[in-house]
């Protein structure tokens, strides 16, 4: 009986996995899905991330998010508003025709302009004017000195002029203008389901190691752990910090780890003289304690943060000190994490005179960030102890961030928000002029303030640092920026996530700071 | 017959009505997308054209008043997230989800129905005990934990299935599905299954307890008097009689399959329907929203309809069109 069991099961499993995957073959199991193949409809990580296997950028950044060639070979400045970009010779579109410089002037015309695009390029091409000087060598001006143009192009993916004229969004999802230079043609996507590359055997650079690659989407992260186990994919991205420990006893898997380019971190309404979610402990209205610096101070000399790192992250983070972890650019060198130190806390509650505390309710998303519901909840323990009553309310994401933005006739609605912020531009200035410039709109500078912190002071010194184009005393302006916004606690700073890729042994993938997923950075064992 | 048809498709756009009122407006007073799907570079005026991009600058009424317009010519609105018309999104992932409805409801005949019917017609035995008691348990297991231990035990420590995703499709009469395919019926196989447990202990109860009742019936008892063999009076006589209530659930069980295996989607990362409400709710993507809950309430209506035709050939008494609507 037994035996005929077993035979039976054997016979079942000899069925099912006859057809064996092609050795060249390597599926990638995604916690988001990308909303088009339309590598300009709609900017934002997922979306970059995988277009980047099909379509490339003029400039490249590397795993950690400094500047490289990409089909631009080389770029100098002329003078501090007109750059030089020299294209790449030999390069072909995956239909066999030139890319040229029209390529890079027709793809600033289009990125801007893409329909119903729920988050534009116009971010990245605005204020650039586009000169062609012959096929291979283009000249961006803009109004006045610009230091990020590089990192602005190192944002927008080039297409071709030929598929792309006229084409719609629909065009490109359907495959039919799917047209790149990258190391991988587009060869379908099916939505919900996958989406399939195969290798360019043309392309001009490393050739990629695989003969054909297979996107997933699987959003629930224990089902993504369950798909690489079974080996239903070869890699996952996002793996959650729960199941780490485990899989790092697995011996069939192996993960790569790097720390992240994103802050979490807490914003504060400094603009209200009362702030709505902040009473008396007896429930009466008081003025906002949070313009006054030491409550600030006292708030982040109550959080743990080696306690949220290392119990709430499970160890994947590191306690943060500013707005991006040490190896970026633009960070200062002399700030170190704010120690926990609960009487310190109390006494200067007490000397800003809340000796007995008061009552506050933080807000934040449940489920945009890593943990983010047990990082509040923790955070709300924290200052319950130093005396400050706090009470939690997490919503869904799409409804924390539009009341957070403008839940109040148009203002920020909260009083204290748990938040993260990605520096796509892989610098401190673009952290420091969205989330601590001052909100305004005709300079675009706080477009992400939810506190409304003003500084004239910082100000000044982060548009001064936005027009010095010579790196090394961008750094150092950036540098100090970042000191006077921290010292006079802008923000609260709590932790760099670390991010977490799984792969099945014998492969392995370089962690990449903006959290991009790339087969080119995988590599057989 | 036409008039009666008639009536109801004339309710059911009331009833389509009075819905996309509510959750138009109900998804307006949540919020909207923008700050969700903007990239955080993008300033105040990026946020601005966003929020102009996708309509969301015009008062409410106005908005519903476009939706409206573009509705009665079949133009249901394009998804926030998607840039592609809602309709297109969705019935572009209609066919999964159809067909993981119908390998699971067929799961639920083809199992739950003799299984059913034994434990009716031999409650004592102890088999018909165990498949009573294991129909409570199938009765009460979450769907999300019961996902979560099939994946285990067969696609991980068995590794006999795979845990996620569709597998490839074949055409056959026309019809594109996973199902033709081998690959396609063990990607299938799981999901199905996860779906399946809950309407299989629901068909094996009502079919026991209809088989219980009309047993004793007198047709029955006349039937075997009569001398016909077992075979014809429990295959015929008992089975049509039974079937009445298990074809009206199963109809209605349907309708839910279709619209909302949520969770099972979820977790098989089946790349169906129900995966994509979710998401669009989350995401606060209200054309989808809007245009998903329309098609579902036509949906209920038809499976109502063919339900109650059903019915008149399984029921000779049953009469259409006297006011059993």
């Amino acid at each position: 009986m037994l035996r005929a069991v077993r035979n039976w099961c054997l016979a079942v499993v000899v069925a099912l996995f006859v057809a064996p995957a092609t050795a060249q073959e390597l599926k990638i199991g995604l916690a988001s899905e990308p909303s088009a193949m339309d590598p300009h409809f709609h900017n934002l990580t997922p979306n970059n991330s995988l277009l980047s296997h099909v379509f490339e950028r003029l400039v490249e950044t590397d795993p950690s998010n400094k500047l490289i060639p990409g089909l631009a070979e080389s770029w100098k400045i002329l003078d501090g508003n007109i750059w030089e970009f020299k294209l790449r010779a030999g390069v072909k579109w995956h239909d066999g025709s030139a890319f040229t410089a029209d390529d890079v002037i027709f793809t600033f015309e289009r990125a801007p302009n893409v329909p119903n695009s729920p988050s534009s390029f116009a971010t990245s091409t605005k204020g650039k004017t586009l000169k062609k000087i012959d096929d291979l060598t283009l000249q961006f001006s803009t109004p006045g000195p610009y230091p990020l143009l590089a990192n602005d192009l190192s944002n927008v993916l080039i297409v071709s002029r030929k598929t792309g004229e006229g084409a719609k969004t629909e065009d490109y999802n359907s495959g039919k203008a799917a047209v790149g230079t990258g190391p991988f043609k587009f060869a379908s996507f099916t939505p919900g389901d996958k989406i399939e590359m195969v290798r360019n055997p043309d392309y001009w650079g490393t050739k990629a190691a695989f003969e054909k690659i297979t996107f997933k989407p699987i959003k629930a992260g224990p089902a993504r752990v369950a798909a690489l186990l079974a080996g239903d994919v070869d890699i996952i991205e996002d793996v959650p910090t729960a199941d780490i420990e485990r899989l790092k006893k697995e011996p069939r898997i192996a993960l790569s780890q790097g720390v992240s380019r994103r802050v979490i971190y807490f914003h504060l309404d400094q603009f209200r003289d009362e702030t709505p979610f902040i009473k008396a402990k007896d429930g009466g209205a008081i003025k906002n304690p949070l313009r006054d610096k030491r409550v600030r101070q006292a708030l982040s000399k109550a959080i743990n943060r080696d306690a949220i790192v290392s119990r709430v992250m499970e160890g994947v983070a590191l306690p943060a000190s500013q707005f991006l972890a040490d190896q970026f650019f633009g960070v200062s060198a002399k700030l170190k994490p704010v120690a926990f130190d609960l009487e310190g806390a109390r006494k200067l509650l007490a000397e800003a005179g809340y000796p007995n505390g008061f009552k506050m309710t933080m807000h934040g998303p449940n489920g945009r960030y890593t943990n983010d519901v047990k990082i509040i909840e923790a955070v709300a323990q924290m200052f319950t102890r130093a005396g400050i009553e706090t009470s939690i309310e997490t919503l869904p994401p799409a409804v924390f961030f539009s009341r957070a933005s403008a839940g109040a006739g148009g203002l920020p609605e909260f009083s204290f928000i748990l938040v993260g912020w990605s520096a796509d531009t892989g610098e401190t200035s673009g952290s420091l002029k969205p989330l601590v410039g001052t909100f305004d709109k005709d300079k675009g500078t706080g477009s992400a303030n939810r506190g409304r912190y003003s500084n004239p002071a910082l100000d000044a010194m982060i548009a001064e640092a936005q027009a010095t184009v010579d790196d090394g005393k961008r750094a150092g302006i950036l540098a100090q920026a970042v000191e006077i916004a921290i010292d006079d606690v802008a923000i609260i700073p709590s932790h760099y996530p670390i991010n977490t890729w799984g792969t099945r042994k014998g492969l392995k993938i370089t962690p990449r700071a903006d959290e991009y997923t790339f087969v080119m950075g995988v590599t057989k064992e | 017959m036409t008039a009666f048809i008639l009536r109801r498709l004339m309710q059911s756009v009331g009833v389509v009505l009075v819905m996309s009122l509510i959750v138009f407006f109900g998804v307006h007073v949540v919020g909207d997308p923008v700050y969700l799907l903007i990239n955080p570079q993008a300033d105040q005026k990026d946020i601005e054209a966003a929020i102009r991009a996708l309509g969301l600058d015009r008062p409410i009424w106005e908005q519903y008043w476009h939706f409206m317009k573009g509705a009665a010519s079949g133009d249901l609105g394009r998804s926030f997230i998607f840039g592609e018309p809602a309709l297109k999104v969705i019935t572009q992932r209609m066919p999964a989800t159809i067909e993981l409805a119908l390998a699971a409801i067929a799961m639920a005949v083809v199992i739950g129905i003799p299984l059913g019917l034994y434990a009716g017609l031999k409650p004592d035995a102890r088999l018909s005990k165990g498949i009573m008691a294991a129909s409570i348990v199938g009765f009460s297991l979450p769907t999300f934990w019961v996902g979560l231990m099939l994946i285990m035990v067969f696609a991980v420590i068995l590794g006999w299935l795979p845990s996620t995703g569709r597998g490839t499709t074949a055409s056959f009469l026309g019809v594109s599905s996973s199902l033709f395919t081998r690959d396609g019926l063990a990607h299938i196989a799981l999901p199905a299954l996860n779906l399946a447990l809950l309407k299989i202990s629901l068909v094996i109860r009502l079919t026991r307890a209809g088989t219980r009742e009309a047993i004793h019936q007198d047709y029955i008892k006349f039937a075997r008097a009569k001398g016909l063999p077992d075979r014809r009076v429990i295959g015929v006589h008992l089975l049509k009689n039974i079937l009445i209530p298990v074809v009206t659930v199963l109809g209605l069980e349907f309708g839910n399959l279709v619209a909302f295996s949520v969770v099972t989607e979820t977790i098989f990362s089946w790349p169906g329907m129900g995966k994509l409400l979710i998401q669009a709710i989350q995401s606060l993507d209200r054309p989808v929203i809007v245009a998903y809950l329309i098609l579902i309430v036509l949906m209920f209506v038809i499976i109502n309809l063919v339900v109650d035709i059903l019915y008149s050939i399984l029921d000779p008494r049953v009469r259409l069109g006297e006011g059993s609507a």
